[in-house]
């Protein structure tokens, strides 16, 4: 007989998690979109400022330290400049410190990309792929909502970001439950955000946040109608962040240069950068759109489970 | 006394912030996957049992120094100091008529208390969940009254005035929750 005693996550949703792998991977075939795996170790890693590396021995003299991926975006985006087409990963990911009762510091990504996309086209297909599991897990929902950054805080908080101050920011901050230090108009902004407006989105349906703000881009293209705004956006459902999607920024110089300013600001504690990226995206990336769910929370938002431990066969406390 | 980072904060730790004891009680992570992580901590004040929300940036810190709880025999009072005493070592310790608080109603000689510690001084004194106690004072119930219903204020030998069932009489010994200064039950020998 199978003893699970040790685990806190029950048979029943391991052979769920292993049905959902299938479904997604059917979707995927359907849609001619290649399945591919790429390395988990690398000798470059992710700058992102609110994002910590995991690191290792060097793989070669060349370097000093190895790093474990974050995401599987970088080498990805190699494979889309090398000519592959659309392509999806199931990644196993490592971020330090982010621990909580919706997150583990390993967890599942599913990452795919869609060539000639734009933000929209994809916020369609990740319609189409969460509606077809919504579908086979049996869960009520079959509409949508979306609405851009800014108007998600004129319709909750009737804030307006363009127009408040730093000061008066950090002024809602602390009426609304917030006790640290001096925050950032970002980090604002992401307070704000995710303490008032997130649970407070319509569960009924899933929910795209769109345009955030430009300082907060990440790897997506600046919105050329509007360059305080990015092509960067969110999948909400049920109170939960599922995925964060771009219409990908495809010059290298750019990057290379979004990359150095992340640095600057990480003071000692600076990232090796991908230098065969920002290579491969100079001989040239192709326009596409992208985006990132995770898997683990998703499997959560399906069978109604509140705490991440639950879906996992073993947590970080006990790996 | 360390700066510690609200990232190391773990449920159960016990800590000195700004000169009050504090047990951390829950600990949570918010982070949009693309923000600053924040951290939001329950913690209750081992002294008042009053419970603060605090959210803060996870790269927030906070002064804190440790505290440690022990198990210490109650022995006697002198009015303005308690003495306690570890029933393994025999080591002794004084605590101030402050830090036993109002603790002191439900002191007993030789009852096990949980006693928080910083740099070896008890800053709070918790005593047992239950402790039995003789009633010297209450007024004569009714006669034949067993119902239960009702009640009436009767005084302790230590001098705690609690609510008791008017069919419990002076001199019964009673048992009583501590951490909500309520009747439990008779205690027969």
């Amino acid at each position: 007989m199978l003893d699970l005693s040790l685990s806190q996550c029950s048979l029943h949703v391991l052979k769920q998690r292993a049905f959902l792998l299938q479904k997604i991977r059917h979707y995927f075939e359907s849609q001619d979109v290649l399945e591919v795996e790429t390395p988990i170790l690398s000798s470059a890693g992710n700058t992102d400022i609110h994002i910590e590396n995991f690191t290792s021995q060097a793989i070669n003299r060349d370097f000093d330290k190895s790093y474990l991926r974050t995401s599987p975006e970088f080498p990805l985006k190699r494979l889309l400049c090398s000519g592959v087409g659309d392509v999806f990963e199931i990644a196993k990911v490592f971020r330090r410190g982010e621990i909580s009762r919706t997150h583990n510091i390993e967890f599942t990504l599913l990452e795919w990309y869609r060539l000639g996309f734009n933000y929209q086209q994809l916020i369609e297909d990740v319609e189409a792929l969460l509606y077809s599991l919504f579908n086979a897990f049996k869960v009520a929902c079959e509409t949508s909502q979306s609405l851009t950054f800014f108007q998600s805080f004129q319709s909750a908080l009737a804030i307006n970001i363009e127009e408040i101050s730093l000061e008066e920011l950090n002024q809602v901050c602390i009426k609304n439950a917030y006790s640290g230090s001096v925050l950032s108009k970002d980090e604002a902004l992401d307070y704000l955000f995710a303490t008032q407006i997130q649970p407070q989105l319509d569960k009924n349906c899933l929910t795209f946040i769109t345009h955030y703000p430009a300082s907060q881009a990440a790897l997506s293209q600046i919105d050329s109608d509007n360059p305080q705004y990015s092509l960067r956006f969110e999948v909400f459902f049920q109170g939960h962040e599922l995925g964060n999607g771009y219409q990908e920024l495809t010059d290298g110089n750019e990057l290379l240069q979004r990359f150095e300013e992340d640095n600057v600001q990480r003071k000692d504690n600076t990232i090796g950068i991908d230098e065969n990226l920002i290579n491969a995206m100079n001989v040239g990336m192709p326009e596409c759109s992208g985006i990132a769910v995770g898997i683990d929370r998703l499997l959560m938002v399906l069978m109604g489970i509140g705490e991440i431990s639950e879906v996992l066969s073993f947590n970080a406390s006990n790996s | 006394m360390a700066n510690v980072g609200i990232n190391e904060f773990k449920n159960g730790m016990k800590l000195l912030i700004n000169g009050e004891p504090w047990n951390i009680t829950d600990v949570d992570m918010v982070k949009p996957g693309k923000g600053q992580a924040f951290t939001r901590i329950k913690m209750k004040n081992l002294k008042t049992g009053r419970v603060v929300d605090k959210t803060c940036k996870s790269t927030d810190k906070m002064e804190t120094a440790d505290v440690m709880e022990l198990d210490y025999q109650y022995l006697y009072n002198d009015g303005d100091t308690y003495y306690f005493m570890h029933p393994e070592t025999f080591e002794q310790i004084e605590a101030s008529k402050e830090a036993v608080g109002e603790s002191a109603k439900w002191l007993m000689e030789e009852s096990i208390c949980t006693v928080t510690l910083h740099d070896d001084n008890p800053i709070v004194i918790v005593p047992p969940n239950f402790v039995n106690l003789k009633i010297t004072d209450t007024d004569p119930g009714l006669k034949g009254d067993t119902s239960g219903g009702g009640g009436k204020p009767a005084t302790l030998e230590t001098g705690a005035v609690v609510q008791i069932p008017l069919f419990v009489q002076i001199g019964e010994v009673i048992k009583v929750d501590t951490r909500t200064g309520e009747y439990s039950s008779r205690v027969k020998d």
